[in-house]
């Protein structure tokens, strides 16, 4: 399984960024291999509808997690049809600190719809 | 003859300079009012009428699933993610739609139609016998006045005299407005905010070659400064409306200075015949 992190930074040390669209990068992680590939977001300066397409970019990488601090109602409707499920990190830690919370089962599935 | 009044900054006087000059001009001659300030559209206020309404739609994407091949190209040349490809079906936000047109070109399965979509509505009337007001209206939560702009200005076409009342600021919405006039009116007020965007306005007008000239509204008689911008430029300042409690008061209950107030009809067709000069076309 493919989950998908917001990141300031690339890496799993990164901290955790709480914005989904605009977040700088995004941290796949595959928890099978535990292996990790940090994208840079291009979407962090466009004008405007950001949400959707940063789904897209978590669809095109296989993801069918996204653990994030909020998402916007477009992103929502994408990430529930889409298929991928969304869960809250809150706090300030890493990507792997927020992955570890997840497989722990500490995380809150943010609503979609 | 077609006329724009704008502004830069809201609330100087654009549609109270807009509705006088319509209303007296229309006692000599037909005269299509076109309100393009389609966000908050109120010069019905001063022309009560019952209308005919026309919707505006512009043209979004629909995916035709049993072509598409979910390659994702769509998506990448979206700038505005109005279209997300996911795993098994393309999803369309059409509010985040800009109609380019985008979408169906770069589609190499000609799988992406164009539905047209509603976005706002003109509404036209007729309150006075040779006045025609066609009032654009966006909806709410719309993004694309400008559209709704062009199809209240195409609804005008073939009229000998229009006036345009553009919508504050000095963004798409008044580029639109002003594309095509002859003359624009540039409505300001006596204090240094009114100044400020009448800098702007003048320099919009500028780049899309309009000639122009300014109106003074609520002036406290120290008009000094405006007076000294619009002399630098060369703007000629075509009429200047006091502050005063009995132009505020017919104002206020949506009255016309130009059919209530002494004087005003006459200054009304002062200010067409300077406009007139500026435009240097024949009315």
């Amino acid at each position: 399984m493919i989950v998908g992190i917001t990141a300031r930074a690339a890496g799993t040390d990164a901290p955790v960024e709480q914005r989904f669209g605009r977040a700088p990068y995004f941290v796949f992680v595959d928890t099978e291999t535990g292996k990790a590939e940090s994208i840079e977001n291009p979407l962090v300066d466009a004008a405007g509808g950001v949400g959707p397409r940063a789904v897209q970019m978590f669809s095109e990488h296989g993801a069918t997690v996204v653990i994030t601090g909020q998402v916007g109602g477009n992103a929502a409707k994408a990430l529930e049809v889409g298929g991928i499920k969304a869960y809250a990190y809150r706090g300030s830690g890493s990507v792997a600190d927020a992955l570890a919370q997840y497989t722990a089962g500490n995380l809150q599935p943010l609503p979609l719809a | 003859m077609k006329i724009a009044i704008a502004s830069g900054k809201g609330g100087t006087g654009k549609s109270t300079v807009a509705a006088n000059l319509a209303c007296t001009l229309s006692r000599s001659r037909e005269v299509v009012l076109v309100d393009c300030d389609v966000e908050e559209p109120n010069l019905h206020l001063f022309f009560p009428a019952t209308t005919v309404d026309v919707p505006v739609t512009t043209p979004v994407p629909e995916i035709d699933p049993a072509r598409c091949t979910l390659c994702g190209e769509c998506g990448k040349f979206c700038r505005f993610g109005a279209l997300s490809v996911l795993k098994d079906r393309v999803l369309v936000f059409p509010e985040l739609c800009h109609s380019c047109g985008g979408c169906s070109l770069v589609c190499p399965q000609g799988a992406v139609r164009e539905v047209p979509r509603t976005v706002g509505r003109v509404a036209c009337s007729r309150p006075l016998p040779a006045l025609v007001l066609i009032s654009g209206v966006l909806n709410e939560g719309e993004v694309q006045a400008p559209a709704v702009i062009r199809a209240a200005k195409l609804l005008a076409e073939g009229h000998p005299l229009t006036l345009y009342d553009a919508s504050p600021g000095i963004a798409c919405p008044v580029i639109e407005t002003l594309e095509g006039s002859d003359a624009c009116i540039l409505v300001t007020e006596s204090t240094p905010f009114g100044l400020h965007d009448l800098r702007l306005a003048a320099e919009v007008v500028e780049r899309v070659g309009i000639p122009a000239g300014v109106v003074i509204n609520r002036s406290d008689g120290k008009d000094e400064e405006t007076l000294d911008f619009c002399r630098e430029r060369g703007l000629p300042v075509i009429m200047t409306i006091p502050f005063s409690r009995e132009i505020a008061a017919v104002q206020n209950r949506g009255g016309l200075i130009a059919a209530l107030l002494p004087g005003w009809e006459e200054r009304f067709v002062a200010l067409f015949e300077a406009v007139v000069k500026i435009a240097g076309v024949s009315p």
